[in-house]
């Protein structure tokens, strides 16, 4: 977040080495590395009795206490893990006599979107469309917002490439104000839709987070947001086949994730069958267009139906 | 809990005030009076983040009871929503301590709790937050080298409008400039519950190298006296001015 350099107390830099005894748990963390920072507060990897965690510290203890009341929450909602797992929560009197609230949560290890899909090919599109879109329906149904849904947010965890939320600070319940937001992903900044927490608010930021994937260093508003954004969709040639659904988001026609997670599947289905048809009728010319459309669909088919015997 | 009404002033300003009384002091005043001051100072591009006359920016909040912050133009939408909703969330935090205090004794605060209560009353303090009403007035600095700035601060203020009005409870904005024409504040636009493209027009810029942002404040804080006849009054219960004090 640009403003982060702006933001005034940065609160405090912890060496690598230094020893975090929390006041109340007595648990005592070994500083290995700066993982980064935020608005509110820096995360760090950390270490208890020889496994990883990370660490979240910061001087602003009423924030932190909101976001762990949100990841208290989440570790309530149904199935999968949303959020990162919450291991401790505790208070660090610094050797100046200040006091910090820290958090512990589980270290998650990955990879950004944006990288994942350069190196393993377009085809993984759909899929992490259908494994987002599908949190996102577990979310909402259980009375929250992601809110700050953006590209920092989520990591691709490795074999199996799975998409996880690592930070979920900007959580809102449904029908409050959004609690924090990042402009190029606020359906606000755009002139296209309130901050009142709905499930298509973050169906908006959805869109917004796969076009920023082709748009590394995102993109300006302008009077006409919406020709805008859809001209920007327009020219990305690996997301043609979704165009239509992400154009249907951006104006807000979505009224839950569950029916935006049907049409995606629809088209996934729809982009096989077609491109099956085809090939019969010339074989020759369209082979790399049946393994490449064929990979998709079976992927993220798969994907679903695996996901569904869970 | 009752609901209540939470008053502030949000004074946007680039420079150092250099006419009449000093600001903290009015600032101080305007806390007393159960109106929080909330100060942002707008950084040139040129200058550092710690600049020199805009020293006051921290003194005038920390006396007002509220949030300050130094910023560049590019960031203010964000930074002017954030401040106002921080500032929130600290008054509520410091009326739910001051209860705490009754219940607990007087040591007591939200940081001697240990997490998991503290987490509780957060809830609280956030649902308050929600669902409170809210009086913004919004003080801009329009002396000369704040002209580059206004098309911003006027973009930053409708968003503002945006973020609030998402909210579960109620609010009410006005807008007033100093140094005004003839009086320390001048008004831009009265009570209201929305700011929006046309009632953001600043009138002309003062110039002559004034800043009267003590008396500005001083101003400022009478017009919540007078608006506090009008606004919500259909729907208010008795008494609930004291709820916050």
């Amino acid at each position: 977040m640009k403003m982060n350099q702006e933001w005034k107390k940065h609160g405090i830099e912890l060496r690598p080495g230094m020893r975090i005894k929390g006041k109340w748990h007595k648990k005592s963390y070994v500083i290995k590395r700066k993982l980064g920072s935020g608005a509110i507060g820096a995360v760090y990897l950390c270490e208890l009795n020889g496994k990883q965690a990370a660490l979240k510290i910061s001087d602003k203890g009423t924030s932190m206490t909101v976001e762990v009341n949100v990841l208290k929450s989440l570790k309530k909602v149904q199935g999968n893990r949303l959020g990162p797992y919450l291991l401790d929560v505790d208070d660090w009197i610094s050797p100046h006599g200040t006091i910090y609230s820290f958090y512990v949560m589980e270290y998650l290890r990955g990879e950004t979107m944006t990288s994942f899909i350069n190196h393993h090919g377009r085809e993984w599109i759909g899929v992490f469309m259908l494994q987002l879109l599908e949190d996102l329906e577990r979310l909402h149904h259980s009375g929250w917002v992601f809110g700050d849904l953006k590209t920092e947010n989520l990591l691709i965890l490795h074999s199996p490439p799975r998409i996880r939320w690592v930070d979920v600070g900007g959580t809102t319940q449904i029908g409050r104000a959004i609690k924090e937001y990042t402009e190029f992903y606020d359906r606000g900044y755009w002139g296209l839709g309130s901050r009142r927490a709905e499930p298509s608010y973050d169906l908006f930021a959805f869109v917004m987070v796969f076009l920023h994937v082709y748009y590394p260093k995102r993109f300006e508003k302008s009077i006409q947001s919406e020709k805008t954004i859809f001209k920007k969709i327009d020219d990305v040639k690996s997301l043609s086949p979704y165009s239509y659904l992400l154009k249907k988001a951006i104006l807000g026609k979505y009224q839950s994730s569950y029916q935006m997670k049907q049409e995606l599947i629809d088209v996934l289905y729809r982009v096989q069958n077609r491109r099956r048809s085809k090939n019969k009728k010339k074989r020759k010319n369209t082979a790399p267009f049946i393994v490449e459309a064929g990979g998709i669909t079976i992927l993220a088919v798969s994907y679903y139906l695996f996901s569904l015997l869970l | 809990m009752k609901k209540g009404t939470l008053k502030q002033i949000l004074l946007i300003t680039d420079g150092c005030s250099n006419k009449g009384e000093d600001p903290a002091a009015t600032a101080a005043l305007a806390n007393q009076q159960g109106i929080t001051v909330n100060v942002i100072g707008i950084l040139d591009d040129d200058q550092t983040e710690d600049p020199q006359g805009l020293e006051e920016v921290e003194e005038i909040a920390l006396s007002g009871g509220g949030v300050s912050q130094l910023v560049y133009k590019q960031s203010l939408s964000q930074t002017v929503q954030m401040v106002t909703k921080q500032a929130m969330t600290q008054t509520l935090q410091g009326f739910v301590n001051k209860e705490l205090k009754q219940i607990l004794g007087s040591n007591q605060s939200l940081e001697d709790l240990e997490p998991e209560k503290r987490g509780e009353i957060m809830e609280v303090v956030e649902d308050m937050g929600e669902t409170c009403d809210l009086e913004v007035l919004v003080l801009v600095d329009t002396s000369a080298s704040m002209h580059d700035k206004l098309p911003t601060v006027k973009e930053a203020l409708i968003d503002l409008s945006i973020s609030l009005n998402a909210r579960i409870g109620r609010n009410r904005f006005c807008i007033f400039n100093f140094p005004g024409k003839r009086k320390d504040i001048q008004k831009v636009f009265d009570w209201s519950p929305k700011l929006d493209e046309v009632s953001t027009i600043f009138p002309e810029l003062t110039s002559g190298g004034i800043t009267p942002t003590g008396p500005a404040i001083r101003g400022a804080m009478y017009q919540f006296g007078k608006n506090y006849l009008r606004s919500f009054k259909d729907e208010d219960e008795p008494g609930m001015e004291e709820a916050w004090n």
